[in-house]
């Protein structure tokens, strides 16, 4: 069996899983200001992504990235080599799917935290930002875990948006999910096969084995 | 020990709903219990002068520093006011030791002098066993003095409670209302005591302040003011 594809699919999941974490995790933190103006504007933008389909975020990613865009452009006189159709395009695109699936977990972490537990750091001489790494980031990091193993699982099985904005190749290599597709249109029907089961082996074990963690990591935290 | 600071004294006008208060109040160093039944304000009041809500007009001066004044705009954010305030609930943190608990409020102390400090009070309150374990394994009492030994640590200029022990029998009550005045003392700062407890007042206080409404009905000496009171109505 060919493993390539589902080793550049984990590759590109879990730098999606990281970028969408950072990227979620602030995003979740600024949602979390009740004085922000629009919030609930700027939440529901935010997670869009999940309600659109998926070629009409990689028609915007495509406009956003590609070379006739502004950043695309940037990209390419920096690292003389394009966003789109590479594997930075996928990792990206795939990274982009995930963010809601982080925003909205630790958005309700952020919300489960106790405000008296913030107001006693506060009383304690700590400022926004020490409350925020010392009491609400600890408190809920499990929502945070959550979120990114959330991440990983969007990342691994993306199709869509991963086809638009990185193509059918990212350096000679096809993803896992693009690999089925095309070995079942190409009549390899075991290629197919076997790629599904190797992905959802791989897929079910690092979910239950997130759950493991999550579930003692909970017990520590929560009182 | 002693951080000594002055008085404390707050004018407070706000309304939030059916909720009412205008209230002037002059705490100097000692014990001040606030009394009243529920609803009649006192937490909002503890909140103003820990600056954790803010009111409609006020002004809250501690030794001379002014921490609010909203007339001539000033608000001093809630981690620069040098005070400690325990919760009803103790909002010790949960995913810290007890010593790391106490530690927290010692921030601006050399790295090397808060551990022995924070076990020493913790050894001070009884609690030193404690010290690696967390909040979710103390008993009521124990994580009384947890909390009691994070506030007094800080070194505050005034304490805030909101009935902290509100949830303890008697015997722990009076133990620990013991040591508040001898750590109070110690201070030499104002403490402000917000509870329901008559006997708790006449151990504690060196002045009651008893509200109703949101307004200050009746202030002095505990044996004047509780004269014959026996339990507040709620």
């Amino acid at each position: 069996m060919n493993w390539a594809p589902l080793l550049l699919s984990l590759k590109v999941a879990v730098l999606a899983m990281v970028l969408a974490l950072v990227a979620g995790t602030a995003l979740a933190v600024v949602l979390d200001w009740r004085r922000l103006p629009g919030r609930e504007l700027f939440y529901s933008i935010v997670v869009a992504p999940m309600i659109l389909p998926p070629t009409v975020l990689g028609y915007y990613l495509l406009v956003a990235l590609g070379t006739e865009s502004a950043l695309g452009r940037a990209w390419e006189s920096v690292t003389g080599s394009t966003i789109v159709f590479s594997f930075t395009g996928a990792v990206i695109a795939a990274a982009v799917g995930s963010l809601p699936l982080v925003v909205r977990s630790v958005r309700i972490g952020l919300e489960s935290v106790d405000p008296n537990l913030k107001n006693a750091a506060r009383t304690l001489g700590a400022g926004p930002v020490r409350v925020l790494f010392t009491v609400v980031l600890p408190l809920a990091a499990p929502a945070i875990f959550a979120g990114a193993m959330l991440a990983f699982a969007r990342s691994l099985g993306d199709y869509g948006i991963t086809q638009m904005v990185a193509g059918q190749m990212i350096d000679g290599t096809e993803t896992a999910s693009i690999h089925v597709m095309n070995a079942l249109y190409g009549g390899r029907e075991e290629e197919a096969r076997n790629m599904s089961i190797a992905t959802t082996i791989v897929g079910v074990t690092l979910l239950y084995a997130s759950n493991v963690v999550l579930h003692r990591f909970s017990k520590g935290v929560h009182v | 020990m002693s951080s000594g600071a002055g008085g404390l004294e707050a004018t407070i006008a706000l309304r939030r709903g059916e909720l009412e208060i205008d209230v002037e109040l002059a705490c100097p160093p000692g014990v001040t219990c606030v009394m009243g039944p529920s609803g009649s304000g006192k937490s909002t009041i503890l909140a103003v002068i820990a600056g954790l809500a803010r009111p409609d007009r006020g002004r809250v001066v501690l030794g001379g520093e002014v921490w609010l004044d909203l007339e001539r705009s000033i608000e001093v954010a809630v981690h620069a006011r040098r005070l400690s305030y325990m919760f009803q609930g103790l909002a010790l943190f949960p995913h810290m030791t007890a010593l790391a608990n106490v530690e927290y409020g010692m921030h601006d102390l050399p790295r090397a002098e808060r551990t022995p400090r924070a076990r020493a009070l913790l050894e001070r309150l009884g609690v030193a066993h404690l010290a690696h374990r967390r909040p979710r394994t103390f008993s009521g009492g124990e994580a009384q003095r947890v909390a009691l030994a994070r506030a007094i640590a800080r070194r505050p200029r005034l304490v805030l409670l909101d009935e902290p022990f509100s949830a303890l029998d008697r015997e722990l009550r009076v133990q620990l209302i013991t040591l508040v005045r001898e750590l109070v003392a110690e201070l030499g700062v104002p403490l402000v005591h917000v509870t329901h407890s008559v006997a708790e007042a006449r151990q504690l206080a060196d002045q009651v302040i008893r509200i109703e409404r949101g307004e200050i009905v009746a202030r002095g000496a505990p044996a004047e003011v509780l004269a014959g009171v026996t339990a507040l109505d709620d």
